[in-house]
């Protein structure tokens, strides 16, 4: 019977939570790398013993960790992470020059059709690849080197790539996400990037409407319609049907269009999901309950998902990389809170159980669908 | 042979137990001890020192002979009693958080 791996990264350590494909009995593995905020686990679509993880720490900087055993033994790789070039300067909060400093990373992307291939997302915003599993690093300059990149600014979180999307339909197309610089699309395999983010709207900047500056949260795709994207903003749910060229907002009637993972049903590609946050002020569900909200209709109509999932006294967080969704034919939603719960549907969302309840804050999920 | 005892989070990531010791060719400096600790194990760089720089990360510090070294000159040599064996070196993480 096919089964699920769900990889969990938190702020002490790796999880590693495995299930057949009934999905409700768990095998609990970690914590792997205790102590250490673990930003990102993730597999290769090529290879499902191949893991990346992200292994981070204020006081010992980055390490990159490798499986080639589906997360049973891991291995340090390379973790030198170096500009190319000089880097220069982005801006700081208060709008002076800053120098672009490394700092860790948020996500890792391994290719698509190549397990040694891996794309690593960093603060401060920059792209890297490796091709020889994780061993060395190599930096696409020309995202960082876009004329915009010394008008950036760090989000709250710190100035983050946080999101990588590879086209499966066209090779050289890349997405990326950046934290508060908006939305980018690369059509030469990452030489060369342009902003997309024509249709965001973000008050609080100078211009609301600017090319770049948009706090993007996360972007959502679904490998069938490789044109349509999904976008959780800092305020704001939005489509795109022409791979970013332009957007528009599908919040609809979501109780807030505050929040920050999105993600798309595995068969379905009309359906989508986002987890509602009061406001950017107030990182915590509305009134206590914790709820994800499905779109059947590609954004606009939402319907609240709430069975299994605590109704009162609940004020967790979702970060915007811990939600995911395997390809089982019962589409499965599964998400971690800043609470340590992991919650997972096999469902689609229709009804929840936490597969565990007491991690420490919860960083990221992503899952794989085991043959 | 030089004792080098490092934090808890570097000797899980090192995969080691209790004290290191090296050997460490030349002049007993810092930057020799560091070099030769990097060199038998290859994931602690860039976890005590900048890959670029080479300078010590900003929650790390130095001690030996209960004196704190972490603004010593790299290149200054160390205590005869590190270079005899006698006293470790220490890499310590700042206690603060969790």
């Amino acid at each position: 019977m096919s089964g699920v791996r769900v990889l969990v990264g938190t702020r002490k350590g790796a999880f590693v939570l495995s299930a057949d494909g009934r999905r409700d009995k768990w095998d609990v593995s970690g914590p792997h790398f205790a102590g250490w905020e673990i930003y990102h686990v993730k597999g290769s679509p090529a290879d499902p013993d191949r893991l990346y993880a992200s292994q981070t720490s204020g006081w010992f900087g980055q390490v990159i960790q490798r499986s080639d055993d589906g997360g049973g033994t891991w291995a340090p790789v390379g973790n030198e992470f170096s500009y190319d070039g000089t880097p220069g300067t982005h801006l700081w909060y208060d709008g002076t020059p800053h120098p672009w400093e490394f700092a860790r990373v948020w996500h890792l992307e391994p290719a698509l059709d190549d397990p040694e291939t891996v794309y690593a997302g960093v603060e401060d915003a920059g792209l890297f690849r490796s091709t020889d599993g994780g061993q060395h690093w190599q930096e696409l300059p020309g995202l960082r080197g876009h004329d915009s990149g010394p008008s950036w600014q760090p989000g709250a979180g710190g100035m983050c790539l946080h999101t990588i999307i590879l086209d499966p339909s066209s090779p050289g197309r890349i997405f990326a996400a950046i934290s508060a610089a908006g939305a980018f699309r690369s059509d030469d395999a990452g030489q060369t990037w342009r902003p997309v983010n024509r249709g965001l709207h973000s008050e609080g900047i100078p211009d609301p409407s600017a090319e770049v500056g948009h706090c993007v949260h996360r972007i959502a795709m679904h490998p069938s319609r490789p044109s349509v994207l999904y976008m959780q903003k800092h305020w704001d749910v939005m489509r795109s049907d022409d791979a970013g060229e332009t957007w528009r907002e599908v919040s609809g009637d979501l109780p807030t269009d505050f929040g920050f993972p999105i993600d798309v049903h595995a068969h379905e590609p009309e359906t989508v999901y986002v987890v509602p946050i009061t406001s950017d002020s107030h990182h915590f569900p509305p009134d206590g309950k914790l709820r994800v909200y499905r779109s059947r209709t590609g954004g606009d109509e939402w319907e609240p998902l709430t069975r299994g999932l605590p109704q009162e006294h609940c004020y967790v967080n979702v970060l915007r990389d811990a939600m995911a969704v395997d390809s089982l034919e019962d589409c499965g939603i599964y998400f971690g809170t800043t609470g340590g719960q992991v919650y997972a549907s096999a469902d689609a969302g229709d009804t929840w159980e936490p597969i565990v309840r007491d991690l420490p804050a919860v960083l990221s999920v992503e899952v794989q669908t085991l043959p | 042979m030089i004792r080098v005892i490092l934090p808890a989070h570097l000797r899980a990531l090192a995969r080691v137990d209790g004290e290191v010791r090296l050997d460490v060719a030349g002049r007993v400096t810092q930057c020799a001890v560091l070099d030769a600790l990097e060199a038998r194990y290859p994931m602690l760089r860039g976890t005590i020192r900048d890959h670029r720089s080479g300078k010590r990360r900003a929650f790390v510090r130095f001690f030996a002979c209960e004196q704190d070294l972490s603004h010593e000159p790299p290149e200054a040599p160390l205590p005869e009693a590190v270079a005899s064996g006698a006293e470790p070196y220490l890499i310590v993480g700042a206690m603060a958080g969790g």
